[in-house]
């Protein structure tokens, strides 16, 4: 004990040592940003090839579901004057309406959750078949980003939630998946089976921008 | 109760010897989750918000294409410009810098390049659909449209 006390007197002061852990702390928490690589993902069409034009494919306007932004961001839905409220269960319903489905979307509506079968309205005037459908998102050039990337967002929407209803998953859940393991990758496949996501983005009109 | 009372005067001192030790934790935690930005950002970036985010797995095969107004708006005008690393390319420019990066990935990951696309909210669609042909040229069609979280109103 006595011996103890002799070394005490020659221990270097550490007491302040915290204090400048943390001023370092907090200088690297002020400065930090984590980087975010979240987004909406999209992939292009190819380029077009002036030798080989794509084959002209006529698709009926009723498997078209046209969504239309002018220049003042507002929204023409099927011709229609449109709200983005109710767009994505509009989109939903359109999909999963079945008006005349072939071979392999009636199998397809079998398979389907009773959840998503009452959205299917077998309306004649609507997409015939799931894997017909369209969803075309046309802008002008003076469209707002902000305007454009709020209906793909709910575009996107819709497929995922009849994507992740199908695998008995909620959305996020759905989204979250990554397809590293062989379970996950199952179910991502659960999902899309027989439901491409055709969202189609028209080239801009040559209105309001430059 | 008298004893009880005793107790308490006792010498109660919670040891701090550790806590340094603690803090530098912290600390090191930081500095190895930090990425400094090496790169100096040329154009306003307000990102849109969104909900259907998802996040990609690998980020090596990400490269950013920032889109917005240039903040010195003196010297580039106050048209919205396009910045590749880091400097101010011009749309025509966007299909050599795609292959320049390409060509820094290993042979496998080519085909999978993704562009991250950080644009500003105030931009217009013309530009964006611009620079989206010119990727369509460079065949570098996985496109991401950076967005942060948007909290749901439900």
């Amino acid at each position: 004990m006595a011996r103890k006390k002799n070394r005490m007197g020659t221990e270097v002061n550490a007491g302040s040592m915290a204090d400048i852990a943390f001023l370092l702390l907090i200088f690297f928490l002020v400065t930090t940003t984590i980087a975010s690589d979240k987004g909406i993902l999209n992939v292009l069409p190819p380029k077009l090839d002036p030798n080989n034009p794509p084959p002209e494919i006529d698709l009926n306007a009723r498997n078209i579901f046209t969504i239309l932004i002018n220049a003042n961001d507002q929204l023409f839905v099927e011709d229609e004057y449109g709200e983005i409220d109710n767009l994505d269960e509009d989109i939903k319903a359109f999909i999963l309406n079945f008006g005349s489905p072939s071979e392999e979307g009636t199998a397809l509506y079998n398979s389907l959750p009773a959840s998503l079968k009452a959205l299917s309205a077998r309306d004649p005037e609507s997409s015939d078949d799931p894997g017909d459908a369209v969803v075309s998102i046309k802008t002008d050039r003076g469209t707002s980003y902000e305007k454009y990337l709020e209906v793909f967002d709910l575009a996107k929407k819709a497929y995922f939630d009849i994507y992740a209803a199908r695998v008995n998953l909620s959305t996020d859940e759905y989204r979250a998946l990554t397809g590293k393991t062989d379970a996950e990758q199952s179910l991502i496949d659960r999902g899309k089976e027989g439901l491409p996501m055709a969202i189609s983005i028209a080239e801009p009109n040559k209105i309001g921008g430059n | 109760m008298a004893k009880f009372g005793k107790k308490t005067k006792a010498e109660v001192s919670i040891p701090t010897s550790a806590l340094p030790d603690i803090i530098f934790m912290l600390l090191f935690f930081f500095m190895v989750t930090t990425v400094l930005r090496e790169q100096e950002i040329l154009v306003e970036q307000k990102i849109p918000q969104a909900t259907q985010l998802q996040k990609l797995q690998k980020k090596s095969l990400i490269s950013y294409l920032f889109i917005g107004k240039p903040k010195n708006s003196g010297l580039y005008g106050t048209e919205p410009r396009v910045q590749a690393n880091d400097a101010l390319v011009q749309v025509p420019d966007i299909v050599q810098w795609v292959n320049q990066e390409r060509d820094l990935l290993p042979e496998a990951d080519r085909p999978g390049i993704t562009i991250s696309m950080k644009i500003d909210r105030d931009v217009k669609m013309g530009p964006i659909s611009d620079v989206q042909n010119e990727l369509r040229e460079a065949d570098a069609r996985r496109i991401l449209y950076a967005s942060i979280g948007k909290v749901d109103q439900d």
